[in-house]
């Protein structure tokens, strides 16, 4: 295939990344390279320093001071399990919204098994969620509240500031998978209470696949944090148990080193952009995809329908067209890429009214040009007169 | 002149505590932990012995934790 594609699955995993991050990681593959905090050495010392100043971005970027709270993983997924499994115990009550993707829904359904009490909070068919549904889903032995901050299908964001204070006034921990949003909307930790952030570095951080992590307030006491894993720290080597500070307690194994070095590029991409004009941008492209959307004969767009109130990612369906179909044939006669389906959130789609078929899901990224987004439009109107 | 060295928990400390002291314009070095003074696999901050005081004061300052200071000779 010849033709220039029109990457819009920035929601599953952004594309392109920025040169920097490209150029980064190949600087550290030739000339770094080192096991970082394992050996004295220089090389190991510089991948060392390359993490060190990953988590104080990563710190600075979400509003905590302490960058040893920053636990790095795989993706946001580790992190929600690092953060549901590790905190909580049986008879412990958790809310959630019917929003989550799976990777807060299925964790929480084994522990519900093992003796967690689970309740999910319905919300509207445009994804918003009324903090006073958590207001009075709490009861006695409520532990923790986890959100998703934007939905992976419609972009709705979720209150996270009014759910914070309704947590911290009941002392119960508020963790949020900020997996489509970290990047593009101001998240503080401080303001909005929350005392649990998981991060995935691949999306809107511009990072690689393979880099993520689990911010953690001062309110988290790590003692009571059970490790998803333990092994090799490079400190305190002489003992055969687990040490019980941070980051260590929490990150066993040799690290991603090439990868949060990418990371740490996507941020310095990030912030020498402006989180603000990054998101003036997206919602410039929001904008004109749901209203190009709302224009073609037969579409039905879902979610909140205002840029505003939503993240870089529009779901939508055409009457007549499996979302399958409409997929493969952006992908094959045109080169634009979207992803059907459930998008690994069944409860979602429930709750929007698209389940079990789903939707075609289009999601953009701040290196997607309004050009794209019209020739997106273009695409999807001559399918749908060719197929009249 | 003799030298000292500042032990730290984890090397994500050492590091901190590297930045910290440079930023203060004081002469350290990230070392490898003597085998005498630790079984540790990491790395521990070398300084001037003459400025033991400043180093300490830094550290202090920020709240970083050390697992002890110590005299090379």
């Amino acid at each position: 295939m010849s033709e220039r594609l029109i990457y819009l699955d920035n929601a599953a995993t952004s594309h392109p990344k920025p040169e920097i991050v490209i150029q980064a990681m190949e600087a550290f593959m030739r000339n770094v390279g080192g096991n970082p905090g394992r050996s004295g050495h220089r090389l190991s010392i510089e991948a060392g320093r390359i993490i060190f100043e990953t988590r104080e971005k990563i710190a600075a970027l979400f509003g905590i001071s302490d960058s040893s709270r920053v636990i790095f993983g795989q993706n946001a997924t580790e992190a929600i399990n690092l953060g549901l499994k590790g905190l909580l115990r049986r008879g412990d009550h958790v809310i959630t919204s019917s929003m989550e993707h799976n990777s807060v829904m299925r964790p929480l359904r084994a522990l519900e098994r093992e003796g967690i009490d689970l309740t999910v909070v319905p919300c509207s068919r445009e994804g918003f969620l009324d903090p006073a549904e958590i207001q009075k889903a709490i009861r006695k032995n409520s532990r923790m509240v986890v959100l998703n901050h934007g939905s992976n299908v419609v972009g709705t964001l979720l209150p996270l500031e009014p759910v914070g204070k309704i947590c911290r006034n009941h002392g119960i921990l508020f963790m949020v998978d900020a997996a489509q949003t970290a990047g593009v909307i101001p998240i503080d930790m401080e303001k909005e209470k929350i005392d649990l952030l998981a991060l995935t570095g691949h999306k809107a951080l511009f990072g690689p696949q393979g880099t993520g992590g689990l911010v953690m307030g001062e309110r988290v006491n790590e003692k009571n944090l059970e490790p998803l894993k333990r092994g090799g720290t490079g400190s305190r080597s002489e003992l055969e148990e687990q040490p019980d500070f941070l980051p260590d307690r929490c990150e066993s194994g040799t690290p991603n080193a090439v990868g949060l070095t990418g990371l740490r590029a996507g941020l310095d991409f990030i912030l020498g952009v402006g989180i603000e004009r990054i998101r003036d941008h997206e919602k410039r492209l929001t904008t004109r995809l749901i209203q190009g959307l709302q224009e073609i004969p037969g579409a039905i767009v879902y979610g909140s329908g205002d840029a505003e109130k939503q993240c870089a990612t529009v779901s939508f369906n055409l009457k007549n067209w499996m979302p399958s179909d409409l997929s493969f044939r952006l992908d094959e006669e045109f080169g634009i890429l979207t992803r059907v389906g459930l998008h690994c959130a069944p409860s979602a789609h429930k709750t929007i009214g698209t389940f079990p078929e789903g939707t075609v899901r289009v999601s953009m990224s701040y290196l997607n040009t309004g050009e794209e987004i019209e020739q997106a439009l273009q695409a999807i109107k001559t399918l749908v007169r060719k197929e009249a | 002149m003799s030298q000292g060295v500042v032990l730290f928990a984890s090397t994500h400390f050492a590091i901190r505590a590297e930045k910290l002291a440079k930023e203060k314009g004081l002469a350290v070095k990230l070392i490898p932990v003597p085998r005498h003074l630790s079984s540790d696999c990491g790395v521990c901050l070398r300084f001037t012995w003459d400025q033991k005081k400043e180093i300490e004061n830094t550290l202090n300052q920020a709240g970083l934790q050390m697992e002890g200071i110590h005299c090379l000779g």
